[in-house]
């Protein structure tokens, strides 16, 4: 390592993927520097539902063992809570909550319907309107913005290092082999490198010849007052994803995105639109007997997505890049956990990765978000 | 960029059009406000001004949209009658009305959007608009924003309780509401809005108790001051107020100390006016995604200008004390908004005034510095800075997680604002996600700018460098059921996905590639 402002690990990026692989890493002693282009979490990361649910994932039953031990692991609160419950207002919903709730119980987490009687006992709440639903008992919810704060503690509390509003401008290499980074400030040396930089990872990576196909898109959220405090906390449904807080808020999201083009240093903008009025319309459908509940807040968060909407955990060379494609926070206690075997000993050591690694786009069109329609209709971001 | 495939779970060509058109929307019906929508209207345009009052006895009691200090009668519940009474205590809007302005009062903007960087759902440039019942949205050519200002609040002993409200609260309830429910103001500032509060009190046959001020000369015009005397009331400057205390009607009384140390003295009073300042209402220009400068002259966060009342919006403009406060011909401001906005729909270039050389107003980042110094020298830790998520100032220096998490662990005790000075500048929305100050139903009115001061204070750094805590929509606390769309298109409808709806997903990770997928598919194909 020639240069001591430089690290042995550099990870470029402060979301939560980062976030989780430099802790994971400072917990076997790496010393470990993750770069931010602005504030840790303060994305896609810190703006999401907080759901910690994903059965689709090699990294679920990972997710699911880690996320009861995380306030103790990390030293920080998270607010993580375990249970899930899906409410449906149309025949439609139900068939598809009862279907995954079935693929929960494939996948370990044993789920069940529960009557209208039960739901109106777990979510007073809820309206005459609700058909039916869906009782998810090793699923989970908790608090993003806290939880990306408490990575970033925990790394520094390991000895790991964070230089915020940081920009990496590109990875440099010396025959064939990423030997830093570039920032403002110059160039700071690694032996290896990590890069979970959401968005921006794409033209990071294309720097060094690494073609990662990602698109971009925004999506919306909104928050209530608080409300009655439900036992289980994450009541979603009605075609919406979310969660109640601990604080009582209700913070729920859904519904269509929008497709950008990010340019390198990040998204200068994260503008709501009159969807809220639909959001809220989903999530009067869902708490019917709440109608005053007042609506305080919105928000909008950036999110990159490969063209199969799943993630890539891959590591080339001495290159380690991760984008979990849309669905991160959750899984992140997981995913950092798999990047730091990958970065250390080149191989997940409690999942089969293979699915998930880069070659499977080997070939994809260059113009394959024309294809899909994954194009942005405004100007560069 | 265009592209012949969309993807139908994208926001792309699903927003619907608003049923509600005007030309030229104009928000806000105060002095700068109704000048524009009369020009405007005068002019040939279709004009619709909307002003949200009277607003509702519930937002009233959220100190929504101004700091009303829950001293408002029962006068308020009657929105009907209110409807009456704050048309009849403003013969400007006769005036609007008889332009052919179409008026609505009652009506809450809630928020603003128009296609722009990283937005292109837009079908048209739109308002959010509510009354107590539903939410539409409406169409504009140009928009007009005459929102004015609104209270800033400090935090003292007691001043959590019914009774301290805002300057412009209290005109609110006076002038306009004629349902002011005190008789006895305590007013805080010396500045002319201090000044003009006073004589506004005495003019309603109300008494003022005496006038605090912490710096050592009275702030405002010496003819006002004077004036204010004449009615026999006090002046007391070089003093800070330590506490109000009262009982189940909220304030009885207030204790006062010179800032340098010195004999208290408690007086009686049955409100404290906070009238230290205004800042300007910047919520529908900053939802809008408008460019904000920092201008202590001006009152603070104020909209970027281009001119006299354009911005880089092309088709916003921005007009009254909402552009910057100072002494300005609110009139002559609005009315040149219209202009601008008329040639805008006309299609015409029209070149904006350059923005007016205004009589230097007070350094409002300096004078709200000093009330703020000398009320966190006389108060301690314990004192409540966010109501809404009763959030101390020692919680806030702290970064203290909230009590409903229980106690930090021992290294999260260890962490505090020096921990997050340490790396990078502070800002104050990591302040909000970690201790949730600014977090609660009021929307951060009471908190947004003394959560700023302290920090400023704590840290060493001047208020200017704190970024500003962002505003979104609904820029007013809007009941679930007033803002439901009950207009959502039907494809809006039938392709509503819970998430991106790629259906390959959510295909469990062992599925891949065998012969499960086609059913994972099939299931994973229905939209919710």
């Amino acid at each position: 390592m020639s240069n001591p402002k430089g690290a042995t690990v550099i990870v470029v990026g402060g979301g939560v993927s980062g976030l989780s692989a430099a802790w994971w890493l400072a917990r076997s002693g790496v010393d470990v520097l993750v770069l931010d282009k602005g504030i840790v979490g303060w994305e896609a990361s810190g703006r999401n539902g907080g759901g910690a649910s994903h059965y689709q994932s090699p990294l679920f039953a990972e997710e699911q063992r880690l996320w009861p031990l995380m306030d103790e692991m990390l030293g920080y609160t998270t607010e993580y809570q375990r249970g899930k419950i899906v409410l449906a207002t149309t025949e439609g919903q139900l068939k598809h909550y009862k279907y995954v709730a079935q693929m929960f119980t494939e996948q370990g987490s044993p789920s069940h319907e529960i009557d209208r009687q039960e739901i109106r006992e777990r979510v007073p709440m809820s309206g005459d309107n609700i058909l039916g639903g869906v009782h998810l008992t090793i699923a989970g919810q908790a608090n993003p913005q806290r939880t990306v704060q408490g990575y970033a503690w925990a790394i520094q509390d390991l000895g790991g290092r964070i230089l915020q509003h940081t920009p990496v401008l590109r990875l440099v290499s010396e025959g064939g082999k990423v030997v830093g980074v570039e920032t403002r400030d110059g160039i700071l040396n690694c032996d290896s490198v990590v890069v979970a930089a959401g968005p921006q990872s794409a033209s990071l990576l294309a720097g060094i010849g690494i073609d990662l196909p990602i698109a971009a898109a925004r999506a919306e959220m909104i928050v209530t007052e608080p409300a009655p405090m439900m036992a289980i906390g994450a009541v979603d449904g009605n075609g919406l994803y979310g969660r109640q807080t601990k604080r009582g808020n209700l913070a729920y999201g859904g519904g269509p995105h929008e497709w950008l083009d990010v340019g390198p240093s990040g998204p200068s903008a994260r503008p709501g639109s009159p969807l809220i009025r639909n959001l809220t319309k989903r999530l009067y459908g869902l708490f019917a007997k709440a109608p005053s509940l007042r609506v305080i807040r919105s928000w909008a968060g950036v999110i990159e997505n490969t063209p199969d909407g799943r993630p890539v955990i891959d590591r080339i060379d001495n290159v380690t890049f991760v984008t979990m494609s849309s669905v991160g926070f959750g899984l992140s206690p997981a995913s950092g956990h798999a990047v730091r075997d990958l970065v250390m000993d080149g191989k997940c050591s409690f999942a089969d990765l293979e699915k998930l690694s880069l070659k499977r786009f080997d070939g994809l069109d260059k113009d394959w978000r024309e294809q899909k329609g994954w194009v942005s209709r405004s100007e560069t971001l | 960029m265009t592209s012949p495939t969309i993807d139908r779970f994208s926001i792309t060509g699903k927003l619907p059009h608003a049923k509600q058109k005007a030309d030229i929307v104009v928000v806000g019906a105060g002095q700068a406000g109704v000048a524009a929508a009369v020009a405007a209207a005068k002019g040939g345009a279709s004009v619709l001004l909307v002003d949200e009052n009277p607003v509702s006895a519930s937002l009233m009691g959220l100190d929504t949209p101004l700091y009303f200090g829950g001293r408002m009668t029962r006068a308020v519940d009657n929105k009907a009658r209110m409807i009456e009474q704050v048309f009849a205590s403003d013969p400007q809007l006769e005036e609007a009305f008889e332009a052919g302005v179409e008026v609505s009062l009652g009506v809450y903007a809630w928020g603003a959007f128009q296609n722009g960087p990283g937005m292109a759902a837009m079908p048209e440039a739109a308002i959010g608009l509510a009354d107590e019942e539903r939410s539409w949205m409406v169409a504009y050519k140009q928009l007009i924003l005459a929102t004015g200002s609104r209270d800033l609040s400090l935090s003292f002993q007691g001043w959590d309780q019914p009774g301290v409200m805002g300057a412009n609260g209290l005109h609110a309830l006076i002038k306009r509401y004629d349902a002011f429910a005190g008789n006895e103001v305590l007013i805080l500032g010396s500045g002319d809005l201090a000044l003009n509060t006073a004589l506004m009190v005495v003019e309603a046959g109300l008494k003022v108790a005496a006038l605090i001020e912490v710096r050592d000369t009275v702030q405002g015009d010496i003819g006002l001051a004077d004036k204010v005397r004449g009615h026999g009331i006090e002046i007391l400057t070089g003093h800070v107020i330590v506490s109000a205390k009262g009982g189940a009607d909220g304030v009885e009384q207030a204790t006062v100390v010179p800032v340098g140390g010195g004999d208290s003295r408690t007086l009686v009073c049955d409100t404290v006016c906070q009238a230290i300042g205004v800042v300007p209402a910047i919520e529908l220009f900053n939802v809008l995604g408008g460019k904000l400068a920092v201008r202590s002259d001006l009152g603070g966060h104020v909209p970027q200008r281009t001119g006299a009342v354009s911005t880089a919006l092309a088709n916003v403009l921005v007009t009254g004390d909402c552009a910057g406060l100072g002494s300005l011909d609110a009139a002559a401001h609005g009315r040149a908004a219209a202009a601008l906005a008329l040639a805008g729909i006309a299609g015409q270039a029209m070149a904006d005034e350059p923005v007016a050389a205004q009589a230097p107003g007070l350094d409002a980042h300096a004078y709200h510095t000093d009330w703020m110094a000398a009320l966190l020298k006389v108060g301690d830790d314990s004192i409540v800075v966010c109501q809404c998520e009763e959030v101390t100032r020692g919680d806030l220096t702290a970064v203290r997680q909230p009590r409903y998490l229980g106690a930090p662990s021992d290294v999260a005790a260890k962490r505090d604002i020096n921990s997050l000075a340490a790396d990078g500048p502070l800002n104050q929305d990591q302040f909000k996600r970690l201790t949730r100050a600014c977090m609660g139903q009021c929307q951060a009115r009471r908190c947004r700018e003394q959560v700023a001061l302290i920090l400023a204070q704590s840290s060493g750094v001047d208020v200017s460098k704190v970024p500003l805590a962002g505003y979104r929509a609904p820029v007013r606390p809007l009941p679930m059921s007033v803002l439901a769309a009950d207009d959502e298109p039907a494809a809006l409808t039938a392709d509503w996905d819970v998430w991106f709806g790629i259906p390959t997903q959510w295909i469990p990770y062992q599925d891949i590639g065998s012969d499960r997928e086609p059913y994972h598919i099939a299931n994973l194909t229905d939209t919710i």
